[in-house]
């Protein structure tokens, strides 16, 4: 076997030493030592960060182990993505990590996470099923790990086991469906599979094959019929993990997804899974607003916009083209920044008071004015208020879901996105009322928040600003995407 | 006489359901664990039996078998784990009593 190979896998290994690094500094730093762990790790994130966008990127289109592996430079821009947001989801956790009940585990928790992105990183570089489910599995164990992680609190266990018990449904249901394409096509290779699909006539069992597919990853992005699980797990889970599961575990999945609907069974887009997604799409995108409307508790609240948002992630794929792949990409950069900005805010409020409910937001703007105004322009992001980042990335993927298409059917579709925008503005400026208008005494006194929370407050907000002001971004994302995108990425 | 395909693939596709329907309908958490071994084990033997009989030139289905079962195992392992890690709260293993979380 040749060992060189392992070489292409640039990012996978910069990730590896990152956790050996953190693994050898928890086992055997003295006890002292240990209080720095956290800073430490996201020291270490940050340069990984750094070296993704320097030099991890390849120059073109590479593969290793006979094609199970790919890279590209489209493969290496979602990494770099995610891989900020993991940096800004760890600098707001250093002050819930440091806190004195974590003590025993501080380092637990950044190394499952570690562990989890790494698999999500195989799950997007994956050209091979086998690949392909270890990197999914390697994604949502240690997640569920993760959820349970507040040993003391019930809620945490109650939100772990149903975390759990989806997860393994999910896959259970995902590897039925491998299994009916495997018997269809004789290959677990994206690109084989895709050559067969597209020379042979549409068969029953492959619908039923690609349902469960579909079933199976719409689990893991909480699109609507498999929803049920996001809101109880978001709620109970440690507010650190659920942002982690949000923004991070949701856009690794979204892409995965495009991955295997356009490249995988592309050839089959107008028959079996446009009107499929077509539906999930409206669904999720309806019902997840209609949920968020009767919300009181923030991380439910939340949860149930992270619903309707995933429903417009999945209008980047329904093209079926450069550009969704490419305004998907720039939507879930977005999507990071402003809802990490809001769950920067829900955390700092409840690590200095413990407060979690919409009603304790009331009259914010007299005693905290910046956790409101950050808030307001996460929720504004969110919600799709033009300066801001937000706009445009909704803006972006309504392009790209209409690009190269006559259909009626999907004009319809994006008309029904739009009037759900507007349902959703109206939510998400009731948390903005709540805080501004509100006549009330305020509910959480006036706090200065942790160093840490401040930074990456200033972080979030800095993106938000500045991807909507400097939206041409999304330039350079489509070019990449057209150049390396859909055609070229299969090996 | 050589058994076909199809005697297989019927048991699997009935082993995947009864897993189907105990998950959904099962109230302790141990037997609803059981119920996604079998989905697992179903998926186990399609993959095996489509291998041998349709594709015997190749081993892909047998590996990836193997590597879905130690995966089957771990996640045994862990969802076991924050079974027994709830039942030291609630002295109950029903998915009924983890219903504090609503709204």
């Amino acid at each position: 076997m040749d060992y060189s190979q392992f070489l292409v896998m640039k990012q996978e290994i910069g990730l590896l030493v990152v956790f050996l690094l953190v693994f050898l500094y928890d086992t055997f730093m003295s006890k002292r030592a240990n209080a720095a762990i956290s800073g430490f790790t996201v020291l270490l994130v940050g340069l990984l960060t750094v070296y993704g966008f320097c030099c991890g990127c390849p120059g073109a289109t590479e593969s290793a182990f006979a094609g199970m592996y790919v890279t590209s430079p489209v493969i290496a821009c979602i990494k770099n993505i995610l891989n900020v947001g993991v940096l800004i989801v760890l600098i707001q956790s250093i002050s819930w990590n440091n806190s004195e009940t974590q003590a025993i585990r501080r380092g637990e928790f950044l190394e499952l996470i570690l562990v989890t992105l790494f698999g999500m990183y195989l799950m997007i570089s994956a050209r091979h099923f086998l690949l392909f489910i270890i990197g999914l599995e390697c994604a949502s164990l240690p997640l569920a790990a993760l959820v349970a992680f507040e040993k003391n609190k019930y809620e945490s266990h109650e939100a772990a086991i149903k975390y759990m018990l989806t997860a393994v449904f999910s896959s259970a249901i995902f590897m039925m469906g491998l299994s009916y394409v495997y018997m269809l096509t004789g290959s677990l290779y994206f690109g084989e599979i895709a050559s067969v699909v597209a020379t042979e006539s549409v068969s029953v069992l492959l619908i039923v094959a690609l349902a469960f597919v579909v079933a199976g990853v719409g689990f893991k992005l909480s699109l609507v019929p498999f929803h049920l699980w996001t809101a109880d797990v978001y709620q109970g889970a440690p507010t650190s993990v659920t942002s982690y599961l949000s923004v991070i575990s949701k856009g690794s999945a979204a892409f995965a997804f495009l991955v295997i609907l356009t490249q995988v069974f592309g050839a089959v887009y107008c028959q079996v899974w446009e009107w499929m997604l077509y539906a999930l799409i409206i669904l999720t995108i309806t019902v997840g607003n209609l949920f968020a409307l009767r919300q009181t508790n923030m991380k439910r609240f939340l949860a149930f916009s992270s619903i309707s948002q995933a429903g417009y992630i999945m209008l980047g794929i329904i093209g079926n083209n450069d550009m969704g792949m490419a305004s998907l990409m720039y939507y879930i950069l977005v999507y990071i920044f402003s809802n990490l900005a809001a769950f920067g805010v829900i955390q700092a409020i409840e690590n200095a008071t413990g407060k979690l409910d919409m009603t304790d937001y009331r009259g914010l703007y007299k005693s905290n004015p910046h956790l409101s105004f950050v808030m307001m322009l996460a929720m504004f992001s969110l919600a799709g208020i033009p300066p801001f980042a937000g706009f445009f990335s909704k803006f972006f993927i309504f392009t790209g879901a209409l690009s190269g298409t006559t259909s009626v059917a999907l004009y319809v579709l994006v008309l029904i996105a739009l009037i759900n925008t507007i349902v959703s503005l109206f939510y998400y400026l009731l948390v903005v009322k709540a805080m501004f208008l509100s006549k009330e005494e305020p509910v959480v006194p006036a706090f200065k928040s942790a160093c840490s929370e401040r930074v990456a407050m200033w972080v979030t907000v800095a993106g938000i600003v500045f991807l909507g002001i400097v939206s041409c971004f999304y330039n350079d994302i489509l070019l990449l995407c057209q150049q390396y995108g859909l055609a070229g990425a299969l090996v | 006489m050589e058994i076909k395909l199809l005697y297989y693939l019927v048991p699997s596709l009935v082993m995947f359901c009864c897993g189907l329907y105990g998950f959904l309908t099962r109230k302790n958490m141990i037997a609803m664990l059981i119920s996604l071994e079998l989905m697992l084990n179903a998926v186990d033997i399609n993959f095996t039996v489509v291998n041998r009989y349709l594709f015997p030139g190749s081993q892909e289905g047998m590996i990836f078998t193997l590597f879905a079962i130690a995966i089957a195992a771990a996640e045994t392992a862990l969802a076991i784990a924050i079974i027994i890690n709830l039942y030291r709260v609630t002295k109950k293993v029903d998915i009924d009593e983890a219903k504090q979380l609503k709204g």
